[in-house]
């Protein structure tokens, strides 16, 4: 296991595995070869600009887009031909872009549509609402009655009762004043503390630098910088964020995408 | 009186509409199916029950137990099969699929059928016999049955859509396909249990029509699809509790329209059909515009 400052078990079975994938959009290369590795307990920070192609490696990853060359492994097994529902079922949960919350239901019944096929685990819609009191009280209400950062809230619980390993966020502060993401951020500490994996898509670079323990910039689908937050300056993230210079790599040897 | 009279049967007619309507609803609130074959598949189900009730002799009134599995196993085939992939392609092309298979189905009826008309159960009480109210009023007991069979289909698939796991997964696919299956739940399996649902509705709606009218293959655009249209325009899209009252508005206003008039029956209730279009396109029930 690691903490978020700690060092990688590169010799450990990667929890989620990424092999040189591919994935298009039309004529257009969304992703182009990306390979990485997320280690149990991390969380791993996709960063990159609007287009980098971050939303569709989760999408992929979560099994809602075909990628037209590579692969996906959970914990060794290959689940690149499985459909999303099976994925999920599997331990693969995201909370994706816009929230997308069932606006037809209500706050529980959100939660209860997570819990459908969960897995074994410590989640339950009760731990939910024991995390978030305010939930308990407007259970009975429509997710259209929420604020951003309660449906947002909504949106990581009814992830969480399905017990993944691996949880991906996508966006998590895409709409939402500074506060509430602070707020939603300021969860993770107590989810990850349950064994979770966390893999998060974040535009906004200091917030995935503050709580991540490694991160990976993608430019126009391809990868230009990995590394552990506390070894890349700001200098070399500007540069992979933005193009400016060629691919970095500020981890050492065997850190890196070494496939 | 008259009137009260014509406001009376309209009313209870009003319950055989809703019980053509609902399951189109439920097709068009869920998959946003807009399914043509509807009638000519109730159609089927008349002949289905005409079919089992001379071959194996059950009596007219539980055929049902046997043709509403046939058929809600038949919608759940159908869904995952023919409307999914046609789905999968455009909302437009489920138009186009589902309007071939009501022609393919209503020649199929034709050619092993024939265009004689078939009633269904026309020698029981139940279907002859009324009972009066007053000196003027008289009520056919079977509209009274079929208005409180269509009361507890409602009843049923309300507390079916809100109470049960599959009624909670099959709103929450009708909101959100992609987030469903982020849940682990495959929606067309989702959608194969709404179909069966909707073709159970189907299933009873054809018995119901075949007894209280005759069932012969064009029935089912020329009748059962167009008052289905109607009511749920009437109605509201989408909404359970709009197709009864849909149906019932539809209903009184054909008996309304035919004692002015015996031959303004059908026209009376497409009047309004229009005026509600015309006027409020969203339905007489306002949940949906709320929601």
């Amino acid at each position: 296991m690691t903490s978020a400052n700690g060092d990688r078990p590169v010799n450990g079975t990667p929890l989620l595995e990424v092999r040189d994938l591919v994935v298009h959009h039309g004529q257009l290369r969304a992703l182009d070869a990306v390979t990485f590795r997320v280690f149990p307990g991390e969380v791993y920070a996709i960063i990159g600009a609007n287009g980098a192609g971050k939303s569709t490696l989760l999408r992929t990853i979560a099994g809602l887009h075909r990628p037209s060359n590579g692969g996906i492994l959970l914990d060794g097994t290959d689940v690149t031909r499985e459909r999303p529902e099976r994925r999920a079922r599997q331990g693969i949960a995201m909370v994706p872009e816009g929230r997308r919350l069932f606006p037809s239901l209500t706050v529980e019944e959100n939660l209860q549509v997570g819990a459908t096929y969960a897995r074994q685990g410590p989640w339950t819609i009760e731990r939910v609402y024991e995390m978030f009191d305010w939930m308990r009280e407007r259970r009975d209400q429509r997710t259209a009655q929420l604020s951003g950062g309660e449906q947002q809230t909504v949106a990581i619980g009814r992830a969480l009762v399905s017990n993944p390993r691996v949880l991906l966020l996508d966006e998590l502060s895409l709409g939402l004043a500074p506060v509430v993401v602070q707020r939603i951020y300021g969860m993770l500490p107590q989810i990850l503390s349950t064994g979770l994996t966390v893999l998060l898509v974040e535009q906004d670079v200091s917030q995935a630098l503050r709580v991540a323990s490694h991160i990976h910039c993608l430019l126009e689908g391809q990868t230009t910088l990995e590394g552990r937050p506390a070894d890349v300056t700001a200098d070399q993230v500007e540069a992979a964020y933005f193009g400016l210079a060629g691919t970095t790599s500020a981890a050492g040897p065997g850190a890196g995408s070494e496939h | 009186m008259a009137w009260v009279n014509a406001i009376i049967q309209g009313v209870l007619t009003g319950g055989l509409y809703a019980l053509f309507a609902c399951g189109l609803s439920l097709m068009f609130g869920v998959m946003k199916v807009v399914n043509l074959a509807h009638g000519d598949l109730a159609v089927v189900a008349g002949y289905v029950a005409v079919g089992i009730i001379a071959v194996t002799h059950v009596p007219v009134l539980w055929s049902f137990l046997i043709v509403v599995p046939i058929m809600a196993v038949a919608g759940y085939a159908l869904q995952r099969t023919l409307i999914q992939s046609s789905l999968d392609r455009s909302v437009l092309t489920t138009l186009i699929v589902t309007f071939g298979l009501s022609v393919v189905i209503e020649n199929a009826l034709l050619q092993f059928f024939t265009a004689n008309t078939r009633g269904i159960g026309a020698n029981l009480g139940l279907v002859q016999d009324s009972f009066n109210l007053g000196s003027q009023i008289q009520i056919g007991q079977l509209l009274v049955v079929i208005f409180a069979v269509a009361v507890v289909v409602l009843l049923g698939l309300q507390y079916f859509l809100s109470a049960s796991k599959y009624g909670r997964l099959i709103r929450a696919s009708a909101d959100d396909k992609e987030a469903v299956q982020l849940s682990g739940a495959d929606y067309r399996h989702v959608f194969g249990i709404a179909a069966a649902l909707a073709f159970g509705t189907v299933a009873l709606a054809g018995i119901a029509y075949g007894m209280y009218s005759q069932l012969d293959p064009t029935a089912g655009t020329d009748t059962i699809l167009l008052f289905a249209f109607a009511a749920v325009v009437i109605g509201g899209l989408g909404s359970l509790w709009g197709t009864l009252l849909g149906g019932i508005v539809l209903g009184v206003a054909q008996q309304i329209g035919a004692q002015i008039n015996i031959s303004y029956e059908v026209l009376a209730g497409y009047l309004v059909f229009l005026l509600v279009l015309v006027l409020r396109p969203e339905g007489i029930t306002t949940r949906r515009a709320q929601s």
